[in-house]
This record gives C-alpha cells, sequence and structure tokens, in this order.
C-alpha cells in the first residue's frame, strides 16, 4: 500500500513512490532521471512553453510536458525513446534557428542552458535556415544587459518578475515570430518599474539577460545579507581572494534564494573597497597618523580609565555587529565601565516598539513570522514602505495580493503597496492615534470586537473604551484627514476578516508619539482578537540587518539581555554573580540623551562601533556639537565614516563577510555567518577589538571565538536559551523564544497567553507631532528610505550601480507645489527648517500630497537629518524624524 | 488631429472608470473605448488604465500589442488607406499607394509630423467591384487613377487648411 498522500509509479522501468503533487519531472528528478529542460523552475508554477521536457506516458495520448503533468497512481512513464529524442531534437534545432550564432564571444559561454542543451543533443550545425530576432540592445539597467536577440522564449524572466519579485515590469508582448520580452512601451528597462533585484537574470537560461562584468567565482561561501531586517541568506562568490558577486542561497528559509537589488548587486563593493580601513589612525595635531595596535589600544585604555564607575563614559553598540559583539560592547560597558550608559540605533528606529509592544504584549518584536504574511486574508500596512525597505518581505506581500488577501494601506505617501491597496488611506502624518482610536470605536459601535478574546485575554478594556468614544468618524477624519467613508471600510474589513496581520515600521515608530502609536496598533489587534493565530499579529519590520539581536542582547540602557531590566535587583545579581563584579543599578542614557549630555560637558568619552550619528542621528548640527565638546571619542568602523573623521582614534573592524557569529532578522530568527575572506589590512573583528580592550582595563576577557560568546550570552538570556552556535551549524532553524536546547524555536507569540500574562490595553489620546507647519514653515517634511541605498550609504555608496541608479539626495514635492514654485523636475531646491539647511534636486511627483516633502536620509552631501526635528517620545526617547516643518525655495540661478 | 492632450486622456479615462467594471476582463474593452475615443493608445492612458484595473503596465503593454488593431502613435487628421487586395493590386493600386506616399511625404503605416496624414493600407476592402479602391477618412473612392487621386488629396488639403484657419479665429 502507498503512503496517503504518495502514489507510486514507473519512469522508465523503475518504480518510484512520491508526493501525490509532485509533477512527473520532479518524481523523475527524485528517481535521478533526467530530462532535458529550458523552462521549468522549481520556484515558477508550470509553463509548458519549451516542449523540451516530453515524455510517454501510456494511455496517454500525445507527449505531455513532463513539468506541467501531475504524476498519478500507476502512471507508466518513459523519458528516453527514439520518438522523443526526434521531437526534442526538432524542437533544439527550432530554438537555435533564430540564435545569433556567437558563443564563443557571448559572456554566457560554457554557463549558457541553451549551448549544454544543444550538446546534448548533438547538434553541431544548423539545419534550418537563419533568421534573426531584431532587437536593440539594451544596456540601461546598471547592472545587467538585455539582448532579446538571445531569447529562447522560456518567459522564466517575465513569471520570475511576477511571480517571485511582484512587479511585473516585463511580459511577453508582440505575437508569434514578433514576440518578444518587454516592459512598458517597449522602452529601456531602466525607464520601467523594474527594480534591478535579478531575480530574472539569475534564471535565464542564455545571455538574453546577463550580468554586467559577470565573473564567475571560484567557490562560494553562504551568509546573511548585511543590509535589512529581513535577513536573505546570501552566497558571496570568491575568486582569487576578492568577492566578485553574489547569488541568493536556495537553502535559507526566509529568502529561499531570493535577493533585492541591494543585497544581490549592492553587498559587495564595499568589502575590497580601497577606502577601507586597514590600520588603526591616531589623531595628532588635529591630522590622523597610523598607529600600531598594542600602541592605539593601550592609548585608548589610558584615556578611559579615568572614566571607570563615573558614569561620565558613553557607549554607542552597533545594529550592524554581530549579536555576540553586541553582548561584549554591552557587557564591556557594564562590567569594565561600569555604566549602563550603552544604546545603539534601534532608540532611532524601534525603540518605541520595543517599549510599547513590550509593555502591551510583554514582548518587543514580531508576533508572528514574514512567511505568515503570505496566508492573511487582511493586511493592514501602515508607516511600512514595505517594498522599498524590506524587499523580501514586500515579495511576500505581493504573493498574498496575488492570493487574493486585501490590502489595506494607511500612508501619508502613494507606496507602491498603496498604490495597489484595496484601500489606501492618506492620513496627515502624525495622526495615528486618532485614526487608529476612530477605527476601534467603529469596530465597537458596531459591535464587530471579539468580546470572548477581549474578557479571556486581556485587561484595561473599559479605559480604552471610554477614551476612544470620542474618536467619531468626523472628529478623526477632521483630524487626520482620512474621509469617514474610508475609516468604516477599513474597520470592518479589519475586524472581520478571518486572518488579519498588522505590519508597520518606521512611520509608527518615529515620532514623538510613537509608544503611543505602537501601542494604539496593539489595542486594535486585541480588540479584534487578530493576535496569537498564524497570519495575524502585530508585526514591526526591523531596519537593520541585526537591530532586533543588538536588543535582545542588551545594547540598551535600562536592561541586560533579554529585556531583564538593570534596575531589577535579583536580575541585577545573576548579572554580577555570571560577571564577578557589581554593576550599576540605575538606567544610563539613550542615544540622543548621550549627545545632549555630551554637548553640556556631563559626558567626557564615547567609544562609537559601528554606527555614524553624524548622520543618522536628528539635528546634526547639535550632534556635531556634541562630539566636537567630548574629551575622548573612538570610532571602530569598516569606513572614515563622518564620525569617524571627528574622532581621536579610529579603530579598523571586520565587516559581515570577514567574521563569524550570528544576526537576528526581524522575525527573531537567528542565524549564523560564515567568514568568507580575512579582513583587510589589520582590520580585526569587532568582538576581538573589545576583548583586547578590556584585558588593558583590567578586565580580561578572553574567548577563542564567537561561539563560546554565545554560550556564555544564552545563558544569562532567557529567550536564547536554547540557542547555540553548534544547534544552527546543525541545521537547526531557530526564532526565538527557544528556552532549551531541545526546543524548536517560535514563529507565533502569544498563542494562549501574553508573555506578560493577560494582554493590556492602553488608552492613549491623540497628541500629534511637536512640531507642525506655519506660516514661516509651512511644508510637513518626511525623512525616510529608499531601495537603492541603505542607512547613512556608507556600504551602498561604494556601489557604482546603486549610485547609477540613485546618484544623491532629492526631494519629492507634489506637482501643484511645483508649479506653484515654478519648479522643475532636477531644480534644486533649498530646503530649511528652525534647525538647518539642505540643498537637494526636486524630484516632482504625486508619490507625496500637497504641502508634503520627502526626503531620503542616505546622503551626506544632502543630509535630511540637518533639518529634522530632535523632539523625543517621552517613554521610547526615539526622536521625530517622521515630521518636522520646514520651508523650500528654488535654489536661485542653480540648476 | 493633435498629439492627444493630457486633458483628453483624463476624460477619456474616467469614461473608462464609469463604464468598465475594475477587473482584469475589462482590459481590452478599456484599449478599445481609449482607441475609439482618442484614435490611438498614448502611453499616459494606458498607464491610466492600468491602475484602475490593477493591471501591471507591463501586461497591458503585452496584451496591446498583442492585437493588430491596436495603435501606440498618434494618427493624422486624415486617413488615407489603400487597399492592396488582389482586385485593386490587378487594377494598380500599387502604383496609386506609391504615388500617395510621395505626395504625402511618408510611408504607408505612418504619421506625417504635423500630424495632418496617415497613410495605411489593407488586404481587401470588400469592394472590390470599384477597384482600385481609396479610403479617404472613411469615405470609399472607387476607380482610382494616380491623377484623381492627387485631386481628391489637393481636395482635402485645401479643406484642412482652411478649417485650421477657422478655428484660429
Ligand atoms: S530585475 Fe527584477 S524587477 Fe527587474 S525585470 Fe528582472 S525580475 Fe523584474
Ligand atoms: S529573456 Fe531569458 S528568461 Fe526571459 S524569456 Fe528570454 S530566454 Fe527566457
Ligand atoms: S531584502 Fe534586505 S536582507 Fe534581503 S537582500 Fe534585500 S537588503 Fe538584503
Ligand atoms: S521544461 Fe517543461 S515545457 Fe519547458
Ligand atoms: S481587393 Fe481592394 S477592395 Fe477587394
Amino acid at each position: 500500500m502507498t503512503e496517503p498522500g504518495k502514489v507510486r509509479l514507473s519512469i522508465d522501468g523503475k518504480e518510484i513512490e512520491t508526493s501525490a503533487k509532485a509533477t512527473v519531472l520532479d518524481a523523475a528528478k527524485q528517481a535521478g532521471i533526467h530530462i532535458p529542460t529550458l523552462c521549468a523552475d522549481d520556484q515558477l508554477a508550470p509553463y509548458a512553453g519549451c516542449r523540451l521536457c516530453i515524455v510517454e506516458i501510456e494511455k496517454m495520448r500525445g507527449l505531455p510536458p513532463s513539468c506541467a503533468t501531475n504524476v498519478a497512481e500507476g502512471m507508466v512513464v518513459r523519458t528516453n525513446t527514439p520518438e522523443l529524442h526526434r521531437v526534442r531534437k526538432m524542437l533544439m534545432e527550432m530554438l537555435l534557428s533564430d540564435h545569433p550564432y556567437d558563443c564563443l564571444a557571448c559572456a554566457k559561454n560554457l554557463h549558457c542552458e541553451l549551448q549544454k542543451m544543444a550538446e546534448e543533443f548533438g547538434i553541431r550545425e544548423r539545419k534550418l535556415r537563419h533568421l534573426t530576432r531584431e532587437s536593440v540592445l539594451d544596456e540601461s539597467n546598471a547592472f545587467y544587459s538585455r539582448d532579446m536577440t538571445k531569447c529562447v522564449l522560456c518567459a522564466k524572466c517575465v513569471r520570475a518578475c511576477k511571480e517571485i519579485n511582484g512587479v511585473t515590469a516585463i511580459d511577453l508582448s508582440g505575437r508569434g515570430f514578433n514576440s518578444i520580452v518587454q516592459p512598458f512601451g517597449d522602452g529601456p528597462i531602466s525607464e520601467s518599474v523594474c527594480e534591478s533585484c535579478g531575480e530574472c537574470v539569475e534564471r535565464c537560461p542564455t545571455a538574453a539577460l546577463s550580468i554586467k562584468k559577470q565573473v564567475w567565482p571560484d567557490k562560494e561561501v553562504s551568509t546573511i545579507c548585511p543590509y535589512c531586517g529581513t535577513g536573505c541568506g546570501i552566497l558571496l562568490g570568491i575568486k582569487d581572494g576578492k568577492i566578485v558577486g553574489v547569488r541568493g542561497d536556495k537553502n535559507n528559509p526566509v529568502s529561499r534564494g531570493q535577493l533585492c537589488v541591494k543585497g544581490r548587486f549592492g553587498a559587495f563593493e564595499f568589502i575590497g573597497h580601497p577606502a577601507r580601513l586597514k590600520k588603526p589612525l591616531l589623531k595628532k595635531n588635529g591630522e590622523f597618523v597610523e598607529a600600531s595596535w598594542p600602541e592605539a589600544l593601550d592609548y585608548m585604555a589610558e584615556k578611559l580609565k579615568p572614566y571607570i564607575g563615573a558614569d561620565r563614559f558613553a557607549a554607542l553598540s552597533s545594529a550592524k555587529c554581530t549579536n555576540e559583539e553586541n553582548y561584549l560592547m554591552q557587557k564591556f560597558a557594564r562590567a569594565v565601565m561600569k555604566t549602563n550608559n550603552i544604546d545603539h540605533c534601534a532608540r532611532l528606529c524601534h525603540a518605541s516598539t520595543v517599549a510599547g509592544l513590550a509593555d502591551s504584549f510583554g514582548s518587543g518584536a514580531m508576533t508572528n513570522s514574514i512567511d505568515e504574511f503570505r496566508d492573511a486574508e487582511l493586511i493592514l500596512v501602515t508607516g511600512s514602505n514595505t517594498t522599498e525597505n524590506h524587499p523580501i518581505i514586500g515579495y511576500r506581500i505581493r504573493e498574498a495580493l496575488r492570493k487574493g488577501a486585501k490590502l489595506i494601506v494607511f500612508d501619508p505617501r502613494e507606496t507602491w503597496l498603496a498604490n495597489q491597496a484595496w484601500l489606501w488611506c492618506r492620513q496627515k502624518p502624525g495622526t495615528d492615534v486618532a485614526w487608529i482610536n476612530g477605527l476601534i470605536r467603529i469596530i465597537l459601535k458596531e459591535g464587530l470586537e471579539n468580546k470572548k478574546f477581549i474578557s479571556e485575554r486581556t485587561e484595561g478594556f473599559e479605559d480604552l473604551k471610554k477614551t476612544v468614544d470620542k474618536y467619531t468618524p468626523e472628529y478623526v477624519s477632521k483630524i487626520s484627514g482620512v474621509p469617514e467613508e474610508q475609516l468604516f471600510q477599513a474597520a470592518r474589513a479589519y475586524a472581520t476578516a478571518g486572518k488579519s496581520s498588522i505590519l508597520y515600521s518606521m512611520g509608527i515608530t518615529q515620532h514623538s508619539h510613537g509608544t503611543d502609536n505602537v501601542q494604539s496598533l496593539a489595542n486594535l489587534a486585541m480588540v479584534c482578537g487578530q493576535i496569537g493565530r498564524a497570519a495575524t499579529g502585530v508585526n514591526p519590520l526591523r531596519g537593520q540587518n541585526n537591530v532586533q539581536g543588538a536588543c535582545d542582547l542588551g545594547a540598551l540602557p535600562d536592561v541586560f539581555p533579554g529585556y531583564q531590566k538593570v534596575a531589577d535587583e535579583a536580575l541585577r545579581k545573576k548579572f554580577e554573580d555570571a560577571w564577578g563584579v557589581p554593576l550599576s543599578s540605575h538606567p544610563g542614557l539613550t542615544i540622543v540623551e548621550m549627545l545632549n549630555a555630551a554637548a553640556d560637558g556631563k559626558i567626557k568619552a564615547l567609544y562609537i562601533m559601528g554606527e555614524n550619528p553624524l548622520l543618522s542621528d536628528p539635528d546634526l548640527h547639535h550632534v556635531e556639537q556634541g562630539l566636537k565638546a567630548l574629551d575622548f571619542l573612538v570610532v571602530q568602523d569598516i569606513f572614515l565614516t563622518e564620525t569617524a573623521q571627528l574622532a581621536d582614534l579610529v579603530l579598523p573592524s571586520a565587516c559581515f563577510a570577514e567574521k563569524e557569529g550570528t544576526f537576528t532578522n526581524t522575525e527573531r530568527r537567528v542565524q549564523l555567518l560564515n567568514k568568507a575572506l580575512d579582513p583587510p589590512g589589520e582590520a580585526k573583528p569587532d568582538w576581538e577589538i573589545i576583548c583586547e580592550l578590556a584585558d588593558r582595563l583590567g578586565y580580561p576577557m578572553s574567548y577563542p571565538d564567537p561561539a563560546e560568546i554565545m554560550e556564555e550570552a544564552r545563558k544569562l538570556t532567557p529567550q536564547y536559551h536554547g540557542i547555540s552556535h553548534s544547534r544552527l551549524k546543525g541545521g537547526c532553524d531557530l526564532c526565538w523564544p527557544c528556552p532549551n536546547q531541545d526546543h524548536p524555536g517560535a514563529r507565533i507569540l502569544h498563542q494562549d497567553r501574553f508573555t506578560r500574562g493577560k494582554g493590556k490595553f492602553t488608552a492613549i489620546e491623540h497628541l500629534g507631532p511637536a512640531e507642525l507647519p506655519d506660516k514661516q514653515y509651512p511644508f510637513t517634511l518626511i525623512t525616510g528610505r529608499i531601495l537603492y541605498h541603505f542607512h547613512t550609504g556608507t556600504m551602498t555608496r561604494k556601489s557604482a550601480g546603486l549610485n547609477q541608479i540613485v546618484p544623491g539626495p532629492y526631494a519629492e514635492l507634489n506637482p501643484v507645489d511645483a508649479k506653484k514654485m515654478k519648479v522643475k523636475n532636477g531644480d534644486q531646491l533649498r530646503v530649511a527648517s528652525r534647525r538647518g539647511e539642505i540643498k537637494v534636486a526636486a524630484r516632482v511627483t504625486e508619490v507625496v500630497n500637497i504641502g508634503e516633502l520627502f526626503i531620503p536620509f542616505h546622503f551626506y552631501e544632502g543630509a535630511a537629518n540637518v533639518l529634522t526635528n530632535p523632539a523625543l517620545d517621552p517613554v521610547a526617547k526615539i526622536p521625530e524624524f517622521k515630521v518636522c516643518a520646514v520651508k523650500v525655495e528654488k535654489a536661485a540661478g542653480e540648476k | 488631429m493633435k498629439e492627444t492632450s493630457p486633458s483628453e486622456i483624463k476624460s477619456v479615462l474616467k469614461r473608462v472608470e464609469s463604464s468598465l467594471p475594475a477587473k482584469r476582463a475589462s482590459l481590452v474593452p478599456a484599449l478599445q473605448m481609449v482607441q475609439e475615443k482618442l484614435g490611438w493608445l498614448p502611453k499616459l492612458a494606458m498607464l491610466g488604465i492600468g491602475k484602475y484595473l490593477k493591471v501591471p503596465e507591463s501586461e497591458v503593454w503585452g496584451t496591446a500589442s498583442f492585437y493588430a488593431q491596436f495603435r501606440f502613435k498618434p494618427v493624422g487628421e486624415n486617413i488615407l488607406t489603400v487597399c492592396r487586395g488582389t482586385a485593386c493590386h490587378i487594377c494598380g493600386s500599387a502604383a496609386i499607394l506609391r504615388d500617395l506616399e510621395r505626395e504625402v511625404g511618408v510611408k504607408a503605416g505612418e504619421t506625417t509630423p504635423d500630424l495632418k496624414f496617415t497613410i495605411q493600407q489593407v488586404a481587401c476592402f470588400g469592394s472590390c467591384a470599384v477597384a482600385p479602391v481609396l479610403v479617404a477618412n472613411g469615405k470609399v473612392y472607387g476607380r482610382q487613377t494616380s491623377p484623381s487621386m492627387k485631386k481628391l488629396l489637393g481636395r482635402i488639403k485645401k479643406s484642412t487648411s482652411t478649417k485650421a484657419k477657422s478655428k484660429k479665429s
């Protein structure tokens, strides 16, 4: 008997048992039987275009394509008969008949599937009359070329663009012999909506799509992408000790081989860049001079010694560094320098999430996993431009949309998702509490709340109910600018869908009321019981590759690793015992507070690892004042960043490709890095530098490798108890919480109970942004990130291709405003706030609303953060990056 | 005819939105509607249709380019079609087309830069009895010769320029 869900069939006389859902091609592969294919791809739906994979099946007429034929019980298949060979050979000859004859000069020579196939069929010459397709070579894309004369119309590119990326930039157009793959309107691909993800290029069997400057690697090392919090798996291709390219790692459970443009094309040029720091640099009389490691570290130790225990030292850890390094950095601050003045850039992106969700649910992280978005019936996206900033998560949402999920977007900008949404509500920036309260009120008034969930699993409902009562549709509509009708639609759809998932990001958190915003979303989810089940929940998308891990491992001023409060005596005792020193009980300063304290002379020494506050923090002029007022500034980084240039000492560190350790992605998944290269010059991994420094300050730290650091860290961090390098190396795929070594980790949080017990409703009033537009500063400025660059650009701006696509700073301006100001696309604008002024190019587009301006913050030469307001959220101390008032004028006489 | 203005495109898109449901199945009818109104498919109009129907723009293009009926360049104010069917061919339509192309200054399938004339050819117009056939702005002219074609063309040119004048004044 065959097992349920399985069938038995015979292929070429071999008996095979396989899943009933498999295709004949799958079954043959499984049995090690080779069938030629050209258009089949395991990640794409069957297409049956090339017909090379035809087989003979008893009791079936004709020659069915095995890639699109399902197996059936008792099927008898033959894959290799003279008749099949004859037909396949004929098909191949037809394919070759219009193919250019220049294999030896072709970029894909020896890597071309058409060539391989021709060889397999022993085709050495052309029989059919040669026809040529007419098509112009398109070199407009920064990373790949399109030569449609070499296209065999397998449509893998078209399908990859639609089924994997989901942007659908290309399609087959024309018909018959004139069929051709084209973007809209047959223009250059660079003018289409193509996102340069390369999913099409990766799959093209011929050189119709090929990577410019392709170098084929000798070996590949699997590691994790250094950019966003998605945590995609990449294979670094290495030749002659250099990284020559990146491919997606199909074995990675997050990305399954898929990548975005940054990961595929922008993640390696910076690694071997000549500007990498190779030796410690000491500033003497205002100039940097090279120093040896012992010299640099002795000097640093001597400088830091006076500040031990005085709370006049502060450290900035890094969301770009590994979990192990973050653990060591906070241990260095706490155990060696005896201060809790340790923070990192999570303060600037998701501090309000960490604080807000921890208070509402007991755990400040995504409640569900990335893949679950695909199964949601409704996705509510707010303050997240997912397809640009977490592109692979964007792919998952696009997948859900193709499966028929409803998408609601609340965003002031018309992002790709807003454009595709079932309902797009354009709220005024900074009015989130109002619209969320408004939705909750409608849900309660219409009796759509989940009463059972509210009574059994939550507390504080009555207060919430009272508070939201005043948020009538009319009132909310007035505050937020969202039409009443849309509020009703959104509320009803969210509450009544079987599985609704909320996804948000910095558009929610980066406000002076960020914590309020986050907790309002938590309220909404709990009112409807849309949490604690698959494909529901409240899901913050974290910005940096390891910002989740840096928080988890305690690079925060008020908590030890695992969010254990420093003020809690029992917990502090645990760490004192483990580290063998007394520890400070009062929470330290947050980033913005540190820099303020520096400006006030209260902080004297600052140790920065892998961060660039001189571009990433609000009100840069003030940041600069703070940094300059320090007695001693050390920056440990891979490049001489804007911040490093102000330092007294610069220490060269290894980048992600040059070290081992782990990153934790936004869905709490802990993933291993693998070392691909040695660091350049004398650069060292951050963890080694911290250890050597601690030794010199009388607190020996010695670990043979990062695995050993994790051994120590996991024992002190409840969520990581069961997560060790050896388990990860063994192939375990672990999301925290993972309480012991046999635990499989957890995808869905708060299933039967919330981490804190009962879910807590928080009654919140709408307060609005700290700074609103007025007569003098009439525009609202929104800052953010874009697909083609990352954070302060330290890494992405080393990529020639990314720079080609987006070379410099710009501001999005609505056509109505542009017309009033007589501004054309590309004109220089002068944008000023109460804090400073920058010059950027105008990009006239309806993506932004009238009276609003969007500026990405990646560019030093037009640094958006010169303008932003350092007003802080009172709880999370996150600055208000998303709203401030500015004025805009055309910069006279300049183009 | 002029290059279609953005406001014309907007108004035809409004008509599409009010008369066709926002479903993928409306794609070809929507394209037809636009072409009927504007005589061709401007890119902006195709993008607008895609946005309304939530069909990716590349697929709007893929579909539109599949059908021979759709035009992606504006047509002239006057459309002159020469029949190249068998009957008309035997009666000398090749020479008529050649001379027409020479007179107007563009080839069949093209439009003059001033958007005054478009020349087309068809396989058989179904009026073989009066071959060779020339169709000018929808009106059939039978038994054509090169001189009669030139006369006709002269009349059309004249009326076009007077129309233009009266419009200006
Ligand atoms: S690079 Fe990506 S977005 Fe561009 S056409 Fe290829 S698959 Fe589509
Ligand atoms: S461009 Fe490449 S992938 Fe796309 S249809 Fe042609 S051969 Fe296939
Ligand atoms: S989605 Fe994020 S993690 Fe994945 S390849 Fe792109 S930048 Fe890297
Ligand atoms: S591989 Fe099956 S038809 Fe192309
Ligand atoms: S051939 Fe010209 S009308 Fe029939």
